[in-house]
C-alpha cells in the first residue's frame, strides 16, 4: 500500500493535500493514497488563474484511465495559477504527487483556515480507520 | 454474493483490486492498467474469462436450430473449427447477446456468451430450443484463459506436448481445436477480443490454476478488465450492455455485417430488421477521436449538427494512440465532425471509422 504522508502538509478527508507556502500562498494536489487508488492517471483539468473558490468546491478533475475524479478546493480563496506542466504529463501526479504533481496554487482568503484541516497524523489515521 | 471463478485466490494474491462485473468478482487489475494494456499490444498478456458462459448445443438439428436462433449464418460454417461471431436478437430485433459459436463436427456446436447476461440467454435458448430435439448444456464445468498479444501463441502453445503444440500453431484465425492434452478435454481457439492475435483456452475448473502458473512462468502477464475494456475498445469490439442491448438492433450497432439476410432463413428478428432497413436505419454506431483535450466516457452528449444529438455508449483513453477515443450512437445523417459534451463544455470529435486499433498497429489517421 502507497501511504506517503508528508509531515508538514495539511489534509482533507477528501484525500487533497494543502502546503503553505513562506510567501503565504498555498499550493494544492492529491496524496499518495489517492493517486495509488485512482491508477494511472491520464488527464487533468485544474482550475483557471482567478476563479474564486469555496471551501469543499468541487474545482479540478483528474481522470484515470477507467474513471475521472473530483478534486475538491480545500481552503477558499482566488486561485493564482493551475499546473499548466500536467496537459502533457498528468502520469506526474501518480509518480510525484507531492512535488510536480501539484494541481493548483491558491491565495488563501484566510490562511488559519489551515488549521481546520487534518494534519498528518490525522491524516494517517483516517487512512488507517478507512483500510479496517 | 458475487460469484467467484476457480482463479479467484490467484487474483488475490497477485495483489489485483477486484470490481464486480456481471455478478461476479473479478480483477480490474494487477497492478498499472497502462502496463498490462501494452504488455498485450506488445508482447503477451492473460485474462481470466471464466465467468464467460460455454453452451454445448447438440443434436441432428443443431444447425437447423442455430440458423433460427442466430442473425448470423452457422452455415457458413464449413469446416470443422470454424467460429462465427452473432447476435442473437429477440422478435424486435434487439440484442439479446452476442456471442462465438464455435463449429465442432456435425451436430455439435459450442456457443461462448457474456457473464451478466449467461441465465437469461439460457431461459431464452431453452425456450426456442423446443421442437428442434437439441440439447442445451450450460458448461459450467469449464474454467476459460484468453491469452493476447503478438507473443501469447508461441508463449502459451510452448507449454504444450509436442503433437498438441503443433495443432495449436496451425490453427488459423477464428478457429478452434480439441487437444490431446488431459484426455482431450480441453479446448483452443484463435480468437479474441482486443484485437491481437492468440487464444482462448477452455479447459476443465481443476486444471486452470495450474495452466495460470505455467503461463506466468512463461512470462505471459496477468491483465484485468481495465485493459480489456481499452484493449477492445480501441479494437472497435462493442460491450453487450454498453454499445448494445435488448432496445438496439445490430443494423445501429455496427454490426450489420454480422447479418445474414439470405433467402429462406427465418431467424428470430429478421422481419424487424427488414422492416427498420426498408424505413431507414435511424441511427448508427459509429467511432470517434476526441480533437480536444480531454477523455470521452460513455453516456456523453454527442451533437451533431443539423442530424441532431446523439449519445456516446463507450469511452476511454486509448493508450496506443495516447488519445482519447469512443463509440458513439447517433443519427444516420451524422457528418465527419461533432461535439461532445463533456462536463457542461463542447468538446470537438472527429467521426472515424473503427478499429482504431489493430495488430498494434493505429488504423485511423490521428
Amino acid at each position: 500500500m502507497s501511504n506517503n504522508v508528508p509531515a508538514e502538509l495539511r489534509y482533507t478527508k477528501s484525500h487533497e493535500w494543502v502546503r503553505k507556502n513562506p510567501d503565504g500562498t498555498a499550493t494544492i494536489g492529491i496524496t499518495d493514497h489517492a493517486q495509488h487508488a485512482l491508477g494511472d492517471l491520464v488527464f487533468a483539468e485544474t482550475p483557471e488563474s482567478g476563479r474564486t473558490l469555496a471551501a469543499g468546491e468541487a474545482c479540478a478533475v483528474v481522470e484515470s484511465v477507467k474513471a475521472a475524479s473530483d478534486v475538491y478546493a480545500p481552503l477558499a480563496g482566488t486561485v493564482l495559477e493551475g499546473n499548466g506542466g500536467l496537459a502533457d504529463a498528468p502520469e506526474k501526479i501518480n509518480t510525484d504527487p507531492y512535488g510536480e504533481g501539484w494541481l493548483w496554487k491558491l491565495k488563501p482568503a484566510a490562511i488559519e483556515d489551515l488549521e481546520a484541516l487534518l494534519d498528518a497524523s490525522g491524516y494517517q489515521r483516517l487512512l488507517a480507520e478507512s483500510a479496517e | 454474493m458475487p460469484q467467484k471463478t476457480p482463479l479467484h485466490d490467484r487474483h488475490v494474491a497477485l495483489g489485483a483490486r477486484l470490481v464486480d462485473f456481471g455478478g461476479w468478482d473479478m480483477p480490474l487489475q494487477y497492478g498499472s492498467q497502462l502496463e498490462e494494456h501494452h504488455a498485450v499490444r506488445r508482447d503477451a498478456g492473460m485474462f481470466d474469462v471464466s465467468h464467460m458462459r460455454a453452451v454445448d448445443v447438440e443434436g441432428p438439428r443443431a444447425q437447423e436450430f442455430l440458423r433460427r436462433l442466430l442473425a448470423n449464418d452457422v452455415a457458413r460454417l464449413a469446416a470443422r473449427g470454424k467460429a462465427l461471431y452473432s447476435c442473437m436478437l429477440n422478435e424486435s430485433g434487439g440484442v439479446i447477446d452476442d456471442l462465438i459459436v464455435y463449429f465442432q463436427e456435425a451436430g455439435r456446436y459450442r456457443l461462448v456468451v457474456n457473464a451478466g447476461t449467461a441465465e437469461q440467454d439460457l431461459v431464452w435458448i431453452g425456450r426456442q430450443a423446443g421442437g428442434y430435439g437439441v440439447t442445451v448444456r450450460p458448461r459450467g464445468d469449464l474454467a476459460m484463459v484468453a491469452v493476447q498479444g503478438p507473443n501469447a501463441r508461441a508463449k502459451a502453445a510452448g507449454l504444450l506436448p509436442a503433437d498438441d503444440e503443433a495443432k495449436a500453431l496451425a490453427l488459423e484465425t477464428f478457429f478452434g481445436t480439441g487437444l490431446g492434452v488431459l484426455g482431450g478435454s480441453v479446448f483452443v481457439a484463435r480468437t479474441g477480443y482486443t484485437g491481437e492475435d492468440g487464444f482462448e483456452i477452455m479447459l476443465p475448473a481443476e486444471h486452470v490454476v495450474s495452466l495460470w502458473n505455467r503461463l506466468l512462468d512463461a512470462g505471459v502477464r496477468p491483465c484485468g478488465l481495465g485493459a480489456r475494456d481499452t484493449l477492445r475498445l480501441e479494437a472497435g469490439m462493442n460491450l453487450y450492455g454498453n454499445d448494445m442491448n435488448a432496445q438496439t438492433t445490430p443494423l445501429e450497432s455496427g454490426l450489420a455485417w454480422t447479418v445474414v439476410f439470405d433467402p429462406g432463413r427465418d431467424f428470430i428478428g429478421r422481419g424487424a430488421l427488414e422492416a427498420q432497413r426498408t424505413a431507414g436505419v435511424p441511427r448508427k454506431l459509429v467511432g470517434l477521436l476526441l480533437e480536444d483535450k480531454g477523455i470521452l466516457r460513455s453516456h456523453q452528449k454527442v451533437y451533431a449538427g443539423a442530424a441532431g444529438e446523439g449519445e456516446t455508449t463507450s469511452g476511454s483513453y486509448s493508450p496506443t494512440l495516447e488519445r482519447s477515443i469512443a463509440l458513439a450512437r447517433v443519427p444516420a445523417a451524422t457528418g465527419a465532425e461533432v461535439e461532445v459534451d463533456i462536463r457542461g463544455k463542447r468538446l470537438k470529435a472527429r467521426v472515424v471509422r473503427p478499429p482504431f486499433v489493430r495488430h498494434g498497429r493505429t488504423q485511423i489517421p490521428l
